[in-house]
């Protein structure tokens, strides 16, 4: 059965049947962005209880909160609750949390449309979120007071029970919950003041952990639907070439294999999605089980074309992102006169730098359930069953791809098993109803770790050049900055590219927090055949790395001690300062570290996050990296739970430091080399060092917490083997750096 | 075919090369077993074949006929299982996609080594996560120990 459907329907038939249930939602369809206030009429309430509710409290009290974001492992299906049962009162332990339904209920009233990425489940939904709870709280205030006839200012409420202390009564929320349904959404709710919170700012528990120890949380992979046919795909390994033969026959004599079905990418062109989707040439094989569908697909050996790109290789695409370097960019930032300060400067430091593609490498492969139903009397219809970070996106590419409307496509959301940017795309997606309708079935379609680590849209590379003027106190005075980068946005967020110049691509590196007068930033958009995307905090995850390791050259050719120089130049940001204090301070930074072990530092802002890491390490006897610490001190503003942003920051400091130490896609004649984790090797327990978290809570506008911590763990790391062997590490990753 | 699978015996027929991960996830519907690799290198489709721990993916069904085979679903029903309580004590799944295979991965450690050290944990725990609870599954190992 379809365990998503399954428990949509039984939602449905218990509130339907039973009106036991105080459901509420706020219907954003056709609203403007500030007009989520619970101003509905009846009907748009009527409506949104039927299709669309932001939380359920049945009869014995158990509240079922619908999660608008997707979780990924980052919380949200946690902290996103937990700013409803904020202001609920809610007794957290009968809170549970589903993922919400595909509706127009669950658009972001901020972006206008529904998807998980940026770091900004919490910054965008809190304010949606808090509403909702405080007007649940005030319907079921309003219940009690009718009940007991009694001024709604005599109640009060705490840990789902409404309370008359003059009277001694009490009603719990269950018993109040079929009342207050009947009632009107007040239309401007109170919201608490911080100071009154008791949930937000505790590391309550998550709420998807059961579920995730004993094998029952459904993710994309586990999807079954009735009648259903397994598929998996090769798609042209160098992304541009055709398919040019393939053994049918011989795919055909496996047991079990239904069916072949091809996908040129003229198809994706055709219906004017190749643009967004950029897919290559692919064939599917269709079976009663994967492992048939595997072994069908091996036995097609599919051949392509090599698509013009046989001379591509790690070689030739440095040396492209170097020649890149010499042509005239886009000038993204140009403050005083660079020219001038540059020639009047005591010192000049200069530096170019490299990063490679990065496969994002999800724990669960790509896979998608789809069933495109064709009727030509009725319309076609297509249900979806897909693991995404991007809803909104993947129903647009839908109805572009199959000439759709979207009410004729039925989208359900799993969780995932990871995501870190791959799964906003849409790719997966519409290649499963693709097959889906040729194949005339339900199919689930997965691809095997090859395709998965071969049919990224990766990281992109990119290089970076430095010319850093120092005056006499050995002080940064002129900062110029030339960018190589391919475009991230020009296919999904295409409308964000002003100027040619893409704000993925120069996030980090434009908006330097440092005081220097002369800055001259530009980007030269270089792309190649390799696809590109969103990976864990995007154009930070390189700019980060450039510009930190660069301030720590700067550091040692002016002759300053890194935090010092730092501190100087940061005097008018009080928040990276106090962060940079606590940096200095947690790491013992000013005291010598124990023989044989070196620090290093950086800070960065992403995702109005400001995360300061350092790294201590040590080079052991044979010469590889042992890394014992890592401290960091975040300033995310305003803390909603500590305990799921300490395992965020522990996350993302990891993914930063796998990537730094080998993390790189290597590329021969166009294509991917590496095939699995044999060959694109990860952090294992072992190599995990200590980690020293500290989060500083105040009352500023919450920020991410998903990625700001990947870009400081980069440039930390290698400044570190700076101070340990004196080796400047200017092209990652470290251990083909140092080989 | 006939596997016994968590004390059930369970006779299907598939293809003789099968690896036993899939037969436990499509044949039988166990799902809780998660495909990673394919090559045995991640362990997200760790299960215990008479108490010792083994990737699944790699396994032919056929090979394993006969032995005790137990999966995520047959530690507990409901979570009750130590080294369950143990990770939700500690809030150690983000993503969950590996969690299955790290939880019998762990259990098959504790059961042979009731008290392991940080350097056993780490020889032991190969597991991948591309989260990173790396720091909390030792936690949680710990609490199971001293429990």
């Amino acid at each position: 059965m379809i365990n998503d459907s399954k428990s949509r329907r039984e939602f449905l038939r218990s509130s339907a049947v039973t009106v036991a249930g105080l459901s509420l939602g706020f219907s954003l369809s056709g609203c403007s962005p500030s007009a989520n206030s619970a101003a509905l009429t009846a009907d748009q309430r009527g409506l949104a209880a039927d299709v669309s509710v932001w939380l359920n409290i049945d009869s014995n009290g158990l509240i079922t909160i619908r999660v608008p974001s997707a979780e990924m492992g980052q919380g949200v299906n946690t902290s996103l609750p937990q700013l409803i049962a904020e202001e609920l009162d809610a007794d957290w332990s009968r809170v549970r949390s589903e993922t919400a339904p595909h509706t127009a209920d669950f658009v972001n009233p901020s972006t206008l449309s529904r998807g998980t990425g940026g770091s900004s489940a919490v910054r965008r939904w809190w304010p949606t979120l808090a509403k909702a709870g405080a007007a649940a709280k005030e319907m079921l205030v309003s219940a009690a007071a009718q009940r007991w006839d009694v001024p709604v200012s005599e109640l009060s409420t705490s840990n789902s029970t409404v309370i008359h202390s003059a009277s001694g009564r009490q009603a719990g929320y269950g018993e109040l919950a079929s009342a207050a349904g009947q009632l009107s959404i007040p239309e401007n709710p109170l919201v608490k003041s911080p100071a009154d919170y008791t949930l937000i700012g505790k590391p309550l528990k998550r709420l998807d952990s059961p579920a995730k120890v004993n094998g029952s949380a459904t993710y994309g992979i586990d999807i079954v639907v009735e009648g259903m046919s397994y598929a998996t795909v090769a798609a042209s390994p160098n992304f541009v070439g055709e398919l040019i033969s393939m053994s049918e026959a011989d795919a055909r004599a496996v047991n079990g294999v239904q069916d072949i079905i091809e996908i040129p990418a003229s198809h994706y062109v055709n219906s004017g999605i190749q643009s967004i989707v950029a897919m290559p040439d692919t064939v599917a094989v269709v079976a009663n089980s994967y492992w048939q569908a595997k072994k069908g697909l091996a036995a097609l050996k599919p051949q392509f074309s090599d698509g013009g790109v046989a001379g591509v290789n790690n070689a030739s695409l440095t040396a492209g992102f170097m020649a890149a370097l010499d042509q005239e960019g886009v000038q993204v930032r140009n403050d005083g006169d660079i020219s001038d300060s540059l020639s009047r400067a005591e010192k000049l430091v200069e530096a170019d730098y490299t990063v490679p593609y990065l496969a994002h490498l999800t724990m669960e492969p790509m896979n998608c359930t789809a069933h495109y139903i064709s009727d030509d009397v009725n319309g076609d219809r297509l249900e979806v069953w897909a693991p995404t970070q991007g809803q909104s996106h993947a129903v647009n590419v839908l109805q572009q791809a199959f000439g759709l409307h979207a009410n004729q496509i039925t989208l359900h959301t799993t969780f995932m098993g990871g995501g870190f940017g791959r799964r906003f795309e849409a790719d997966f997606v519409v290649q499963a109803a693709m097959i889906s309708r040729a194949a005339k079935k339900p199919i689930k379609m997965l691809w095997s770790r090859e395709e998965d680590l071969q049919h990224d849209y990766y990281r992109p590379a990119s290089a970076s050049r430095f010319q850093v003027g120092l005056n006499a106190e050995g002080l940064p005075v002129a900062w110029k900055n030339v960018m190589a980068c391919p475009s991230v946005a020009q296919r999904n967020f295409s409308a964000a590219v002003v100027n040619g110049a893409d704000p993925f691509s120069v996030e980090g590196a434009v908006n330097i927090p440092y005081s220097i007068e002369n800055q001259l930033v530009t980007l030269k958009q270089h792309d190649t055949n390799i696809p590109v995307g969103s990976w864990r905090s995007v154009g930070s995850s390189h700019n980060g790395f450039y510009v930190e390791s660069m301030m720590d050259e700067v550091a040692v050719a002016g002759n300053h001690d890194p935090f010092e120089l730092r501190r100087k130049l940061l005097q008018h940001e009080p928040r990276f300062l106090t962060v940079l204090d606590q940096l200095e301070e947690k790491s013992g930074w000013k005291q010598a570290p124990v023989a044989g072990r070196f620090r290093g530092m950086a800070i960065h802002e992403s995702f109005a996050s400001i995360v300061g890491e350092v790294a201590e390490i040590s080079i052991t006897e044979n010469g590889s990296i042992k890394i014992h610490t890592m401290t960091c001190v975040i300033d995310c503003g305003k803390v909603v739970n500590p305990s799921i942003i300490e395992t965020q920051l522990a996350s993302a400091m990891i993914d930063g430091l796998t990537a730094a130490l080998r993390g790189g896609i290597k590329i021969e004649e166009g294509r991917v080399v590496q095939s699995n984790f044999d060959t694109y090797k990860l952090m294992h327990m072992a190599e995990v060092p200590a980690m020293a978290i500290h989060i500083i809570d105040n009352d500023e506008a919450p920020g991410g917490i998903g990625e700001p911590a990947v870009p400081p763990s980069m440039p930390a790391l290698t400044n570190a083997i700076f101070a340990a062997t004196g080796k400047r590490v200017r092209s990652l990753p470290i251990e083909s750096s140092l080989a | 075919m006939n596997l016994t699978i968590n004390n059930v015996v369970h006779e299907f027929e598939v293809d003789e090369d099968t690896p036993l991960l899939w037969v436990l996830r499509d044949t039988l519907g166990m799902t809780g077993t998660k495909f990673g690799c394919g090559v045995a290198q991640c362990g997200a489709c760790s299960v215990l074949i008479d108490g010792e721990v083994q990737r699944s993916c790699s396994i032919p069904a056929a090979a394993v006929a006969g032995r005790e085979i137990k999966t995520i679903e047959g530690l507990s029903a409901d979570s009750s299982h130590p080294v369950q309580q143990a990770w939700i004590a500690e809030d150690v799944p983000q993503c969950g996609y590996c969690q299955s295979g790290q939880i019998m991965a762990a259990v098959a450690l504790l059961d042979a080594n009731p008290n392991p050290s940080d350097d056993e944990i780490d020889q032991s725990m190969t597991n991948i996560c591309r989260c990173g609870s790396y720091s909390r599954i030792r936690k949680a190992i710990h609490r199971v120990a001293n429990a």
